[in-house]
């Protein structure tokens, strides 16, 4: 582990450590999100960070089909199916709750209320476009959902995701080339093996697990900074 | 505004009409009003719902009746959604997706008489194709237009006798919105109470937005549920 002894905010490096395992990937993000926040958290992977916000956080959840102050998932007696999550997953309402109809429940995202959303990615580019909804396969179903509605709509967006698809590819890409959900939306990108800034200025490093920066700039098609490099 | 059953909701529903349908998934479904629409029989019909139905009940049992003739939705895959999937596969059903938060805004303002709104949602994206932008305060827009419906199926926990609406949980969803936006507007509900039963500062929907009222008792909105759900 490689750590700067000055104060300025630097790229740490973690190569001799295994690759982020999913649930520490949502350690990562949960680490991230400030006390106080309001938060959606996309379908998928991302809910698991919920697993990850202490309490005294006090983090506010908004799920986008009506609700803030989400709880865990309704178990049992519990499960009421008049109140479910966006991925319609049977959820509890914790104190101080509210419900508020699908255009309020927009309005809030689109109008800039929400702090962080956390979601799922196909690709990002290092400007930080996003395409998540859609393969582009011509016999796929397009479906949208809220995901261009929250990509646009919060403050932050982080996106979790694998750095490479299947075919050993980048996810991290120079410019999309699925479906585009929002342009230059996505702030932070949480992989397995690194945490990175993207933006107008491009892709930082901010940390990395089982490799080092050197190494990536290897295997990514994008221009890698340090943090502290230059302009932030 | 009239309490009926479910048959004389419906009945006056015609050919080719756009029908506003609630429910994200089955919360908020009004299932005995959709089942009066199947049994009706209208026809050609665009059906407006936040997905393309789910099992075999509820929107999905109007879609396999061949009455749909367009779906208006912002996710009609589901992991249930084979009628819908089938038809659509088929070419027997057109269908336009829209972002959720630009459908909602787009009946909200059908329902508030806005001639149409600049939402960032869908900028640069292949559902704002062929749409008109423009650039505010240096971020892109793009123009989107009122969604209308002839009529709206939605369900809700109560009214009273004026047509007063509360909802119940995340089932709330599209009603509210749904209930603005259409000429004539249907509510399936648990009950009827007399007028000034419901807290004024507790109604989510004023009646003035409600048409007709079809009171269920609250095990028969149950039991619609459990059997769309078997």
């Amino acid at each position: 582990m490689t750590v700067r002894a000055d104060a300025r905010p630097a790229t740490v490096e973690h190569p001799d450590r295994e690759p982020l395992s999913r649930d520490e990937m949502a350690q990562a993000v949960a680490r991230d999100i400030p006390a106080g926040a309001y938060v959606n958290l996309g379908i998928g992977q991302p809910t698991r960070v919920a697993d990850h916000l202490p309490d005294e956080k006090h983090i506010v959840l908004h799920t986008e089909n009506g609700m803030l102050g989400m709880g865990p998932r309704a178990l049992g007696d519990a499960v009421d199916p008049d109140l479910v999550n966006a991925g319609k997953v049977p959820v509890t309402e914790l104190p101080g709750a509210s419900y508020f109809h699908h255009a309020d429940s927009f309005a809030m995202m689109r109008g800039g209320h929400l702090d962080v959303c956390v979601l799922g990615a196909f690709q990002v580019s290092q400007h930080g476009d996003l395409a998540n909804w859609h393969t582009g396969a011509p016999d796929a179903i397009p479906a949208v959902g809220g995901a261009m509605d929250l990509a646009v709509g919060a403050r932050d967006v982080f996106v979790m995701m694998t750095l490479f698809a299947k075919d050993g590819s980048s996810k991290l890409v120079e410019a999309l080339t699925y479906p585009v959900t929002a342009l230059a939306c996505v702030s932070r990108v949480y992989t397995e093996y690194a945490v990175l800034d993207v933006g107008a200025d491009g892709v930082t490093v901010r940390e990395t697990y089982g490799t080092t920066v050197e190494a990536l700039r290897e295997r990514l098609p994008v221009a890698l900074r340090n943090l502290g490099d230059g302009t932030h | 505004m009239q309490v009926v059953d479910p048959e004389t909701a419906v009945a006056d529903v015609a050919d080719g009409s756009t029908v506003l349908i609630g429910g994200f998934g089955t919360a908020g479904m009004p299932f005995t009003l959709v089942d009066a629409l199947v049994r009706h029989g209208a026809r050609d019909l665009t059906v407006v719902s936040n997905n393309a139905g789910n099992g075999d009940t509820g929107l999905a049992a109007l879609l396999a009746a061949g009455q749909v003739r367009k779906m208006i939705c912002s996710f009609p895959r589901q992991p249930d959604s084979y009628v819908f999937d089938a038809l659509y596969r088929d070419g027997r059903i057109e269908l336009e997706v829209v972002p959720q938060g630009n459908l909602a805004e787009r009946m909200r303002a059908a329902g508030a008489g806005i001639g149409g709104f600049f939402t960032p949602t869908g900028y640069g994206t292949m559902l704002a194709e062929g749409k008109e932008t423009r650039t505010i305060d240096g971020r892109g827009y793009v123009l989107e237009a009122p969604l209308r419906g002839d009529v709206a199926l939605i369900a809700a926990r109560r009214a009273d006798t004026l047509g007063n609406l509360v909802f119940h949980k995340t089932a709330r969803n599209f009603g509210p919105v749904m209930a603005t936006a259409a000429t004539t507007t249907i509510a399936e509900v648990d009950d009827v109470v007399e007028a000034g039963e419901i807290d004024p500062e507790a109604v989510v929907t004023p009646g003035i937005f409600v048409d007709r009222v079809v009171a269920l008792g609250a095990e028969q909105r149950v039991a619609a549920r459990e059997a769309s759900s078997a």
